[in-house]
């Protein structure tokens, strides 16, 4: 239907338009921090030199985008009915690490082994998100409050838990400490072979292309569906735009704030898996941190919908392997922080505006064709 | 002043062909108005006729697209309040907009605080309030929480509020919807004294006695524009409600009676608290805790309402808003708790949600409809789905059935006469004469037993009041009950089988609507009558 596509490529436009204020407004900051901005621009598609280096390359920015793209469907869920979920930081760890944990004490088949650890992945996720979600319909809890201080408790729980009973054998002189290794059956194949279809070289950084990519878009489809096509995505939808409307059209407004909540939490439950199943096979002192944070920033920039989120979960990743390069180009990294900040920033802006405009050209397109019926 | 005396020759406010487009309605069309200095002038006109609007673009709330504004004969260009209070016009909003934990003075004086170094300065303030007050028969203390504020008192303060910001022109949006008889006789007093010091007043009302009683001029409104100027003295009340509906209004009425025997609602001992609902505790009986509530002095939004509603039968609810009628209709649906019993057909369903209520045969076309009728940014058809995403057409398992969903939006658009370009347009592009189609279409599908009709000619145009109409007296004959609450008393006479009034929480009268006039009918609503039936 034309109005759809109208408001979509209105979108992209205003996405468009804000990515390249962006770039200008980062352009002044690179000058300003003494640097060349043009040197950097060519820093951001710098692959490396050998084949090698550019499978890793590559690899590197899928890895990073899988576990963001995660991260901003478990944000978007709650996004989608004006439920702040801040608190997927804390529930992504808190699970990886319980996940891990399980992983480690037993061996079954690996689809078995790892079926279990996805399972406990996403029951602490969800359980540990059930606690605002509670908070909110019993007590009226705002759950913004609620879930930034459920992080604290959840960031120091999983680095005592790390460092006390679910800590494992540590090599001589290894300053780090993580879980116990999991079992071979517990690590998920790696896409490397894929690399063979483009004529590249297998990547061989940290394990490879890491398979969980596939987990990851089969979430996004399945999202999608149940957001666009169920009952339950229709209350979620009416929730978000109308609550009063939808509560007299006889949607539970207490259950729905626990189902997203608990349905956020465990997909957040998910994100830290990719790392622990394609590379380290278990949650360590230096696990990735700050993605649940991330991943707020990548569901604004996608609209809250599956296919946008990963746009934006891909040109964070994008952003993001530049730091390597950019420190060769005598540029500080940080860059990339302003840059990403900046974008978040306009495309919100952007958003607001391109979504009135929409709003107004089709009452006006109504308008229009009812005088030309009529 | 000189200025006082140039005033005389010029229009404190002048209106020249004043147009509002908003998308796909015209809210406010060619509007003129002139307003002599020192006089109370009345804006009259039905609810969604266009009032607000202009009067938001007097206040430099909203930008009219063509005409201008003269005060004080200079031309002007408001683009926010400020600019319109710079001008010397000042606004007392219908809902009022003061800090409950504030004193009155500090209420009066914010955003506009006279400072000593960092410091607000009590002082001044106090000596200005004391003096306005004075001077215009004021009567407040300024020293009072506003909490503890009657509603009088209230908009006493907002008025003092205005005249301290320096407004000499004071636009009043339908000042008396919350006041009792006493209170708008002391309003109207304070009016004239605001007159008599050379202020000018811009009052708007629908209530035609108040407007007569207190008006020097009045202009009527109808359909976003301005169809008369009259003299207050040289006019009736039933001219003016003429002027402001329209001579080609169908009149609503209701043919033979279908009521039958069969009661398809019953409601019986409904109360609800003002400060939230609590349990009953165990062992004491509803009436006995009820009682106790009364006996408290515990302010009541529904007091014990009893009433049945047969099959085919139309039971009208009067009352001036605010006196619990929203609340009756939300206990009915089961979004508020209350105390008392809910029967359909037969069944209690006082402990079940909102969503079996509905599903068990109760539609609701809801007072506010952009409120809780529809959502504005999504498609019809998701529209036709909202508060049926559990019923046949719109559900198959757990997916929506868009195919069938779209197809049933079709049918609606066809029988209700929606004008739209297709089921995927968002509800927003529709006129609110066609999204009240729409609801309507809606709330009847699924074969409701039970259909709650609040306000639902309200804000639309007179071709979609007559369609509407038309199928809530056809669903009637059909064995529909219908609960109808409006604030058109034509409407409610016309379409009733039988009429009860609602005033502060109780049913205080049931009437007769073939031998009610609007007249008596309103004497009931504001209490003036006694009931007939209680005590």
């Amino acid at each position: 239907m034309p109005a759809g596509l109208n408001r979509a490529l209105l979108t992209l436009a205003g996405a468009v338009v804000a990515i390249v204020l962006a770039i200008a407004v980062c352009s002044v900051a690179i000058v300003a921090a003494g640097g060349d901005p043009l040197h950097a621009l060519t820093a951001f598609f710098d692959f490396g030199a050998s084949e090698r280096a550019q499978s890793n390359s590559v690899a590197t920015l899928f890895n990073r985008a899988v576990p963001l793209f995660i991260a901003g469907l478990a944000v978007a869920i709650g996004f989608r009915m004006n439920l702040f979920n801040i608190g997927v930081e804390g529930q992504y760890r808190i699970a990886a690490i319980c996940a891990a944990y399980v992983g480690s004490t037993f061996v079954a088949p690996a689809p078995i082994q790892i079926a279990v650890i996805i399972v406990v992945a996403m029951v602490v996720g969800g359980l540990y998100a059930l606690i605002p979600a509670i908070m909110k319909v019993t007590r009226g809890v705002n759950e913004v409050i609620a879930t930034i201080m459920l992080n604290y408790i959840a960031i120091n729980i999983s680095a005592y838990l790390v460092r006390g009973p679910f800590a494992g054998a540590r090599a001589e002189g290894e300053l780090t400490v993580s879980t116990p290794p999991l079992p071979d059956s517990g690590m998920f194949p790696d896409l490397n072979f894929v690399f063979g279809w483009f004529g590249m070289l297998a990547p061989t950084r940290e394990g490879g292309l890491w398979g969980f990519l596939v987990v990851a878009i089969v979430l996004g489809v399945v999202l999608w569906v149940v957001l666009e096509r169920t009952r339950f995505g229709f209350d979620v939808k009416a929730s978000g735009l109308n609550q009063s409307a939808a509560l007299a059209a006889g949607v539970n407004p207490k259950r729905m704030v626990i189902a997203a909540m608990v349905l956020s939490g465990a997909i957040a439950g998910l994100i830290g898996l990719p790392e622990v199943l394609g590379s380290t096979g278990s949650f360590g002192t230096t696990f990735t941190s700050g993605l649940g944070f991330l991943g707020i920033a990548v569901a604004l920039l996608g609209r809250n919908k599956p296919a946008g989120i990963a746009v934006a979960a891909l040109l964070f990743a994008f952003l993001d392997r530049a730091q390597g390069p950019l420190q060769f180009a005598n540029i500080p990294p940080s860059v990339i922080e302003i840059i990403q900040g900046v974008i978040v920033l306009l495309v919100v802006v952007a958003n607001e505006v391109t979504n009135r405009f929409a709003l107004r050209l089709e009452e006006r397109r109504a308008a229009r064709q009812l005088k030309v019926t009529a | 002043m000189s200025a006082d005396t140039l005033a005389t020759a010029r229009p404190a406010v002048e209106l020249e062909g004043i147009t509002k487009r908003f998308p796909g309605v015209v809210a406010n069309h060619d509007i003129r108005i002139t307003v002599r200095p020192g006089t109370v002038h009345a804006i009259v006109g039905e609810n969604g006729a266009g009032k607000s609007t202009l009067m938001k673009i007097l206040y430099g709330m909203q930008r009219p697209d063509e005409g201008t504004i003269k005060v004080n004969g200079e031309q002007v260009s408001f683009r926010t309040p400020s600019d319109a209070i710079a001008a010397g016009i000042g606004m007392v909003h219908q809902h009022f907009m003061l800090a409950d934990n504030f004193t009155v003075l500090e209420n009066i004086v914010l955003g506009a605080e006279p400072r000593k170094g960092l410091n607000l300065d009590t002082g001044a303030a106090r000596r200005r309030i004391t003096d306005l007050a004075a001077a215009h028969g004021l009567r407040v203390d300024p020293d009072r929480l506003v909490e503890d504020l009657g509603v009088g008192d209230r908009q006493r303060v907002e008025i003092l509020k205005v005249l301290y910001r320096g407004a000499r022109i004071l636009i009043l949006d339908e000042p008396t919807a919350v006041l009792v008889p006493q209170e708008v006789e002391e309003l109207f007093q304070n009016l004239r004294e605001l007159k008599s010091e050379g202020l000018t007043v811009i009052f708007i009302s629908h209530k035609l006695d108040e407007v007569l009683d207190i008006a020097d001029d009045i202009t009527v409104i109808r359909r976003g524009t301005t169809v008369a100027s009259v003299d207050p003295r040289e006019v009736t009340a039933r001219r003016l409600a003429e002027l402001m509906v329209g001579s080609e209004l169908p009149t609503p009425e209701t043919r033979e009676s279908t009521v039958t025997d069969k009661v398809a609602l019953k409601v019986a001992g409904l109360t609800m608290e003002a400060d939230g609902h609590r349990p009953v505790p165990k062992g004491t009986s509803i009436t006995a805790y009820v009682d106790k509530l009364r006996q408290d002095g515990r302010r009541l939004l529904l007091d014990d309402v009893s009433f049945e509603i047969h099959k085919g039968e139309i039971l009208g609810i009067a009352g001036v808003e605010g006196n619990g009628q929203s609340e009756l209709i939300e206990a009915i649906m089961g979004i508020r708790q209350a105390h008392g019993d809910v029967e359909l057909d037969g069944r209690d369903i006082s402990s079940w949600s909102t969503l079996k209520r509905r599903e068990s045969g109760i539609g609701y076309i809801p007072e506010d409809r952009h409120r809780q009728g529809l959502l504005l940014e999504a498609s019809l058809w998701e529209n036709r789905v909202l508060g049926h995403q559990t019923r046949k057409p719109a559900k198959n398992g757990p997916w929506v059935d868009r195919k069938a969903a779209k197809a049933d939006t079709e049918r609606i658009i066809g029988e209700y006469d929606v004008r739209t370009p297709g089921v995927d347009t968002l509800a927003l592009a529709l006129s609110g004469g066609n999204q009240q189609k729409l609801i309507v279409g809606r709330e009847m599908s699924g074969e409701p037993s039970f259909l709650i009709a609040a306000h639902p000619t309200r804000g639309v145009d007179v071709g979609a009041q007559a369609a509407i109409w038309d199928h809530l007296r056809n669903a009637r004959a059909a064995g529909l009950a219908v609960l109808l609450i409006s604030a058109d008393l034509d409407e409610l006479i016309g379409l009733s089988d039988t009429i009860q009034v609602i005033y502060r929480g109780r049913l205080v009268a049931a009437l007769d609507p073939s031998d009610i006039t609007p007249e008596r009918l309103g004497g009931y609503m504001t209490g003036a009558i006694a009931g007939t039936e209680e005590e």
